[in-house]
């Protein structure tokens, strides 16, 4: 019983990092039916971005380097900003230019992406992994995380804090896309660019925008993954990236709470999975695919995807 | 016939030898016309003559080659398609190109959206007078309604950006007999609330009936432009576009 609720709380909360990571890549798809695969580098940059700037030093091109030291949830702010606009810049780059190209191009514009955020991770920061330094607030003064126990489980304060940010932050964009004006405008662009440019709507812009709040919600889930397991790598982005696709094509590709929903089942399943089926933690990855195939020959529009043929 | 408007006359928009292209299909060869004020000027042709492509040209979804487009003083083929609404002009698209998955009223929004933080209020009971049915279906997904149905909403929505020039593409397909009757008094209607129209129209006699001038499209030239009354009883259009009656 324990170990259940304790497997639980672990994969509500990796599942909450996971959907954090999806939305970006169901809002992009959403919009322009790119699976932008670079979002896992994103997650990765915000992870370190949040190290360097809650650090006294770093090493920046192999040499250390005075760092500002800043409160991890400032930093978590800064690095929001930064991927955002990193995100933004990387459409205009790699993506806008091949809009009109086949499907194809665009995707593997997405994966040379993907290799060049590492590979540019890697001469910043080094490819070694470096430490996630302690959160004083979610530390007690012997260096452990601070926790209640719920039901036997012990559920740390940062888990917790996951798990807040994770659902505000799903409110609020589900309030942003169903309620404002500019959310309505992404929801006509996703249905028929050329009609919402009719309508007054500039479409590119709208497209920007997309990335902007993807990328910080990927930058988001990097800082908080960064401070739940205390490291970042270069390579860090590429197991969570495919998870939290897998989460959006779960949930119904295209659709906020779908990604919610994908990124939670998933987390739990691996949570569980490993720890239940017998040798099941050396499967952990491969749990993430079966569910995938099992969901996909079902329900080939995922959990909450609509039937493809009502796209315009 | 159209009716009186308070800036009466004066060229409203004005098309210089245009010229349109889809990659190397040439679908524009020079297309001159004018529009004044107030007017009512439909554009008629078969299929294929290139009276969408006119349209889509003049609101900027399509770029021509070469040409110029002046509306009000601003030369439009620099403009983006966004931005053409913001200016006054709205169009009614071919197929109506509703969004499917945004509730009638949602639509209806869409329409205002160059109107930022203006009252709707009133434009939302303009378009619920003159088509009460979409009243009753709006909070009905704009996909499942009846094609008449979208046909209205699409007109509705052009209307909500309070146009100057309203350009509607096809307004009466798809309708029953009757509602098409209603279509075009609704055109002229709208036109005498004080909106300048440019109507493309395979009904080409319902549309000259209404309309104030005419232009004939045949394979991207204009081959003839004059009043309604006179095309109306002009044997190359009673032959080709009459059903030669
Ligand atoms: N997207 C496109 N790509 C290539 N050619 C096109 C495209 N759209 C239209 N055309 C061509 O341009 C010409 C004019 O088309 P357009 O749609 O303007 O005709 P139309 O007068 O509106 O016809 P209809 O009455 O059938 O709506 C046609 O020959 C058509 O085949
Ligand atoms: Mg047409």
């Amino acid at each position: 019983m324990e170990q259940l609720t304790q497997q639980l709380v672990n994969g509500i909360m990796l599942g909450c990092l996971y959907a954090l990571i999806a939305v970006g890549y169901t809002m992009v798809y959403g919009i322009i039916e790119l699976i932008n695969f670079a979002f896992g580098e994103l997650f990765m940059f915000g992870a370190f971005i949040c190290i360097a700037l809650t650090s006294s030093e770093i090493s920046l091109f192999g040499s250390m380097v005075g760092m500002p030291q800043i409160s991890f949830f400032l930093a978590v702010i800064v690095s929001m900003l930064v991927v955002g606009l990193l995100g933004v810049a990387m459409e205009r780059l790699a993506y806008r230019p091949l809009r009109n190209a086949p499907r194809l191009a665009a995707l593997i514009s997405a994966i040379g992406m993907s290799i060049f955020l590492q590979n540019l991770a890697q001469s910043v920061f080094g490819s070694q992994q470096i430490k996630f330094p302690d959160i004083p607030v979610f530390t007690d003064s012997a260096g452990m995380a601070k926790a209640v126990t719920v039901l036997g489980a012990q559920v740390t304060y940062l888990q917790l804090f996951v798990v807040v940010v994770t659902v505000v932050a799903m409110i609020l964009l589900s309030l942003f896309v169903n309620r404002t004006r500019l959310g309505r405008a992404m929801r006509a662009s996703a249905q028929d660019k050329r009609t919402a440019a009719l309508m007054g709507v500039n479409v590119n812009g709208i497209i920007a925008v997309t990335f902007l709040i993807g990328s910080a919600m990927g930058a988001l889930a990097g800082g908080l993954y960064g401070a739940v397991y205390h490291f970042a790598r270069p390579d860090m982005g590429f197991v969570p990236g495919l998870k939290a696709f897998i989460a959006a094509v779960l949930g119904g590709i295209g659709n906020i709470p779908g990604a919610f929903l994908g990124g939670l089942l998933l987390g739990m399943v691996e949570s569980l999975g490993a720890a239940y089926i017998p040798g099941g933690s050396q499967y952990r990855d491969a749990i993430a695919f079966v569910i995938l195939i099992l969901i996909l020959s079902f329900k080939p529009t995922g959990l909450l995807g609509s039937p493809v043929s009502e796209k315009a | 016939m159209s009716g009186p408007v308070e800036s009466t006359g004066g060229k409203m928009l004005e098309l210089q030898q245009v010229h349109t292209y889809y990659g190397s299909i040439h679908a524009l060869k020079g297309i001159s016309l004018y529009i004044d004020r107030g007017e009512i000027v439909t554009l008629i042709g078969a299929n294929g003559a290139g009276k969408s492509t006119t349209l889509n040209t003049i609101s900027g979804v399509l770029r021509p080659r070469s040409g110029s487009i002046a509306y009000e003083g601003t030369e439009l083929t620099k403009v983006p398609a966004y931005h053409t609404v913001k200016l006054g002009l709205s169009q009614s698209p071919e197929g109506r190109r509703i969004f499917p998955r945004m509730s009638v009223k949602e639509n209806l929004e869409m329409g205002a959206y160059s109107r930022r933080g203006q009252e709707l209020k009133e434009d939302f009971q303009r378009v619920y007078d003159l088509f009460p049915v979409l009243l009753e279906r709006q909070s009905q997904p704009g996909g499942t309604l009846s094609g008449g149905e979208q046909q209205m909403l699409a007109m509705g929505r052009a209307l909500m950006a309070r146009p100057k020039l309203l350009m509607l593409d096809e307004p009466s397909m798809g309708l029953a007999p009757m509602l098409v009757e209603k279509i075009f008094e609704i055109i002229q209607e709208i036109n005498q609330q004080g909106t300048t129209i440019l109507l493309v129209e395979q009904n080409a006699h319902a549309a000259l009936e209404v309309s104030d001038r005419g232009y004939v499209l045949e394979t991207g030239s204009i081959v003839l432009s004059d009043t309604s009354q006179a095309l109306l009883v002009s044997p190359l259009v009673r032959e080709a576009y009459l059903g030669g009656a």
